[in-house]
Formats: C-alpha cells, sequence, structure tokens
C-alpha cells in the first residue's frame, strides 16, 4: 500500500478557495488591505467570517479595514512530517497573532528565525500575492521604533 | 427541566472486544469493524442479531447499511453519529446510554474501525487510511483555508499551538509532558496487546525528536490499524448476561467553545471550554466530586493535552498539573490518580478513543493488566477540544 500512499499525496500547494462567506476577506487582501467583519450593532471584529455577530446575535456587519498590526499570540515551529510543498522550508513558523482589533489571526512571520520568534513578538501584516485570485495575508516583525537609523 | 440526570445507572457496557493492533494490518476497516463487533458480542453472551440501535461516529467508513448486512440482518431501531474523532469518542456512548434510558433501544453497538497506519493508505480521500492532512485537497473552501495556507497542516501542528500558549499561560514544562509518556509506557509494557511496549525513560522522551515545538515525537499519539466495539445494554439486562456489567452512571456532552478549526480557538478561558464545561456538568449529575473517582481514562492524543484534561476536570487546580503527574503520580500503582492504563493512545493503540473506552470497563471488571485496586468507579473523558463529551462507571 505504500505505493498507494505515494500515488494519491498531495504535491500542491493548498490555498483557499473562496467562498459567498470569504470573499470579501481576500478581494481586500488583493487590494493590500486587511479588513475583517465588524459588527455595526454593537462593534465586535470577528474573524472567520460568519453571518452573525458572536457577541450580540445582530446580522449587521461591515468589512472593517483592520491596521493590521499586532503582537504574536503563540506559535509553533514545524518540523517534518508535514506537507511535501511546505517540507523545503522546514523548520518553519506557524504564528497565531492577536491584532488590535482583538482578532486571531493564522500566518507565518516572514524573515524571522525560529528563536526569535516569542510571545509578544510586534508584527505587521504584510502581502504575498499567490496568483490572480489569492493574496495571502502573511507578517513581519514591527521595526523597533525607538532604535535610531543606521547610517 | 426533567430529570437532572435521567440516564443515571440506567445503562451498562456489557462487551467489549477489538482486533489485534499494529503499525500496519493491511485489512479494511469494514473487516476490522466487524471482527471487533463479533467479539464484543461473543464477550457479552450475545448474538449480533439482538443489537438494535447503532451509534457511531460521523467521519467512520463503515457504516448502518455495510454492517447490517453481515450481522444476520439484525432489526434497527434507533441509530446516531456524533462528530469528529477525538469529540465523539466518549459521546457515543452516552448517545447509546440516552437511547436505552428513553426505551429507544435495548442493546446498542459503539464501534470504532481505523487503518491509520502511515502507509494503511486506501484512498484518495482524507478519510481513507494512513495520515488523513497527507491528502488534503488544493482548494479549501472550509475553515482549514485560514491555517493549512500557511503550512498548519495536521493536528499535531494545531495543538503544538495551543500547547505553547497553555505552557505560557499556566507553567506547564516538557518536563510534565515527559511524565505522561513514560508513564504510560509503562502501563503499555505490562499489556500484550500494546503496540508500544519498550522501557521509556524522561531522557528518552527529551531525546526523541522535535516535530511541532514544543511538541515531541514522544508526546504524540502513535499512528496504528484496529477496531474496537463494546455492547450497551439496559443495565437489568446486563446483570443477566456474562460479564459484570459496567453502569454508566452519568454522562455529558458540551459543544460550542468556538474553535472547530484553530482559526478562533483562544475566544474563550479554557475555563469556559467545553471539556471543563463537561466535567463540571458530570459530576453535577453523577452527585460525586473527583476526589472520588478511582481512575481516569482521557483522550490522550498528546501529552500536554493530557495534563489539561487533568485541569479540566477537576482533578487538580489549572497549573498544578504538572507536579500532579511528577513520580509516577498518574500511575496504576500509587499515583494520585491512575490514568489510562492500558498505555493509552500514546502507547497501545489509537482508535479515537475506543481502546481507552475498553480499558476503562477492565478495570471495572478488574481484569486489567494494570489493575487499579479496587476500582469502583472511572470517568471517562473525550478529546478536550470541541466538541465533546464524559461519562463515569461504575461497579
Ligand atoms: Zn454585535
Amino acid at each position: 500500500m505504500t505505493s498507494l500512499r505515494n500515488e494519491v499525496l498531495t504535491r500542491g500547494r493548498p490555498l483557499p478557495l473562496p467562498t459567498l462567506d470569504t470573499a470579501p476577506f481576500y478581494e481586500a487582501a488583493r487590494r493590500g488591505e486587511l479588513r475583517f467583519q465588524r459588527c455595526t450593532a454593537c462593534g465586535t471584529w470577528r474573524h472567520y467570517p460568519r453571518p452573525a455577530c458572536p457577541e450580540c446575535m445582530s446580522r449587521d456587519y461591515e468589512w472593517a479595514l483592520a491596521s493590521g498590526r499586532g503582537e504574536v499570540y503563540t506559535w509553533t515551529i514545524v518540523h517534518p512530517p508535514t506537507l511535501p510543498v511546505f517540507e523545503a522550508d522546514v523548520p518553519y513558523n506557524v504564528v497565531d497573532v492577536l491584532l488590535e482589533e482583538g482578532v486571531h489571526f493564522q500566518s507565518q512571520v516572514l524573515d524571522c528565525p525560529p528563536e526569535a520568534i516569542r510571545a509578544g513578538l510586534p508584527v505587521e501584516a504584510v502581502f504575498v500575492p499567490v496568483d490572480e485570485e489569492i493574496t495571502l495575508v502573511k507578517f513581519r516583525v514591527t521595526p523597533d521604533q525607538s532604535k535610531p537609523h543606521s547610517e | 427541566m426533567g430529570e437532572p440526570n435521567g440516564l443515571r445507572d440506567r445503562a451498562a457496557i456489557a462487551g467489549i472486544g477489538h482486533t489485534e493492533f499494529s503499525k500496519g494490518l493491511g485489512r479494511s476497516e469494514y473487516d476490522m469493524a466487524v471482527e471487533a463487533i463479533w467479539a464484543a458480542c461473543a464477550d457479552a453472551g450475545i448474538s449480533p442479531r439482538d443489537i438494535d440501535g447503532v451509534v457511531r461516529y460521523d467521519i467512520e467508513t463503515t457504516d448502518e447499511e455495510q454492517l447490517l448486512s453481515v450481522l444476520g440482518n439484525p432489526e434497527i431501531g434507533y441509530f446516531a453519529s456524533t462528530s469528529w474523532g477525538g469529540g465523539a469518542s466518549a459521546s457515543v456512548v452516552v448517545h447509546a446510554a440516552a437511547a436505552i434510558a428513553a426505551g429507544l433501544a435495548e442493546t446498542v453497538l459503539v464501534f470504532r474501525s481505523r487503518a491509520r497506519g502511515k502507509n494503511s493508505v486506501f484512498g484518495k480521500g482524507s478519510s481513507l487510511g494512513g495520515r488523513y492532512w497527507e491528502r488534503m485537497d488544493e482548494r479549501l473552501p472550509e475553515l482549514n483555508q485560514w491555517h493549512v495556507p500557511h503550512g498548519l497542516v495536521s493536528a499535531f501542528q494545531e495543538m503544538a499551538m495551543i500547547t505553547r500558549r497553555y505552557m505560557i499561560d499556566y507553567g506547564t514544562t516538557e518536563d510534565d509532558f515527559a511524565e505522561v509518556a513514560v508513564t504510560f509506557r509503562a502501563h503499555a509494557g505490562r499489556n500484550p496487546h500494546a503496540v508500544m511496549r519498550e522501557p521509556m525513560t524522561i531522557e528518552d522522551h527529551h531525546g526523541s525528536r522535535m516535530i511541532a515545538e514544543p511538541l515531541r515525537l514522544f508526546d504524540c499519539n502513535i499512528e496504528t490499524d484496529g477496531a474496537c466495539a463494546m455492547i450497551i445494554t439496559s443495565s437489568e439486562r446486563a446483570r443477566d448476561l456474562r460479564q459484570t456489567p459496567a453502569i454508566i452512571h452519568a454522562g455529558a456532552m458540551a459543544a460550542g467553545s468556538h474553535h472547530r478549526w484553530t482559526s478562533s480557538m483562544y475566544s474563550r478561558s479554557r475555563d469556559d471550554d467545553s471539556a471543563a464545561r463537561t466535567g463540571r456538568r458530570l459530576f453535577e449529575r453523577a452527585g460525586l466530586t473527583p476526589d472520588e473517582i478511582d481512575a481516569f481514562f482521557c483522550y490522550d492524543f498528546f501529552t500536554s493535552f493530557v495534563i489539561i484534561a487533568l485541569e479540566d476536570y477537576g482533578f487538580c487546580r489549572r497549573g498544578e498539573g504538572g507536579s500532579f503527574v511528577k513520580d509516577g503520580g498518574l500511575s496504576f500503582e500509587g499515583g494520585n490518580l491512575p490514568t489510562n492504563t492500558n498505555g493509552g493512545q500514546l502507547s497501545e493503540a489509537f482508535i479515537h478513543g475506543q481502546n481507552n473506552n475498553l480499558e476503562a470497563v477492565r478495570q471495572i471488571r478488574g481484569t486489567s493488566t494494570a489493575q487499579v485496586a479496587d476500582a469502583e468507579l472511572v470517568l471517562v473523558a473525550g478529546a478536550n477540544t470541541d466538541p465533546t463529551g464524559a461519562f463515569i462507571l461504575r461497579r
């Protein structure tokens, strides 16, 4: 059965298939905007997209623009085994970012060694186009404002 | 509100059966299911034709139609399935007990069959054997679209993230995880059916390779083939059957703590999570307190989640799981709370909790290979994710 395993193994890169509920998120990401649903009755932000507010049950919402700023809430460093398409990147990080708006968003911090990832690490969103339809939202470590620029 | 515990002591587990467990048996899930079911019927001393109810996991590939055609065409008056793998593991028993208490069935079959050794792939879909996450759709319309594209593809990677945050919030350590792995392996060493029986030390655990930090290989459930089944009937009838009945004293379930996938798993406190809610309901319905429980069976998909479960179910306070498990705290011999005395899913087999359910019955019967002296009350919990369930067995 080993050969069957090899035959059916996913080798491509899994990507989101936008749905009626999630398409506005990906349309915004393509424009370089991070947008989440925000309840217009009570103001609560939410992610993943859903048809009513988990706090007040209102069905009224907007796709509001988020700051893109947040901090790492938790993370893992992935070692083998993982899907073949990700194997070249091991060990790689996957993080849960707690955004300023109060929503959690799972992604990766780019250009950051595994040992530098920690809870509370300030990060900001960057937009990585994959194809015409999908732009993935990734993060970078927020430049330290207090440090003087090197000349 | 009706009777607060309408199923109290009404139903009992009267028969248990399983196949051999292995990293690869080369058998179909259908075939293994039937062997386990026949073994459970024989153990109870009934014919498969006596079965009049079936409760299964919704992800089970052997459905009612396939089953009934080989069980002598029993007359089925009740059937149900519950969500997911770990979440269903105890809930299936609660459903069966509820059906019997309500008079909808008299003899209910509960089972799970899994061909999940690494090479036990028997089809393209992720439910068809082997590692489910190795056959991922390349376009994801479901909620996993929010994490899989970033490289978070499997349960062990997802649970690593929860584990990391738990360590930050409650001070749980890798040494605590090692204690769990070592104790369960010692239990497995006494169990001839266990797949992993070689003794393990704390150093062995710490030396095992990283899988998804902070989880190492020896923190993760094993990948196995096998099937388990049980026959649940009215307590009255169970007393007339072959085995000492394991009476289902109380059951509870909870759903809705918002983390079906990991995209919003941190939206509630751990004490407001489904496992903690299940625990509170269960003890209230049972009229018992955690210190009265003689043995515990939790869903040990990862060592860290054993410690979290001890805290979720109130056996110790938040953050005290580490000291609770230290120095053999979960051992069948003299531990604070003997836990997963079969070796659990870390060392015996990974049959989505059913192998732990069967061992809970053996503890009540007094037939375990790691028997807890005078075990009278045993608590069995499903995975402490969402949704979940739990039940208490008594002699
Ligand atoms: Zn609202």
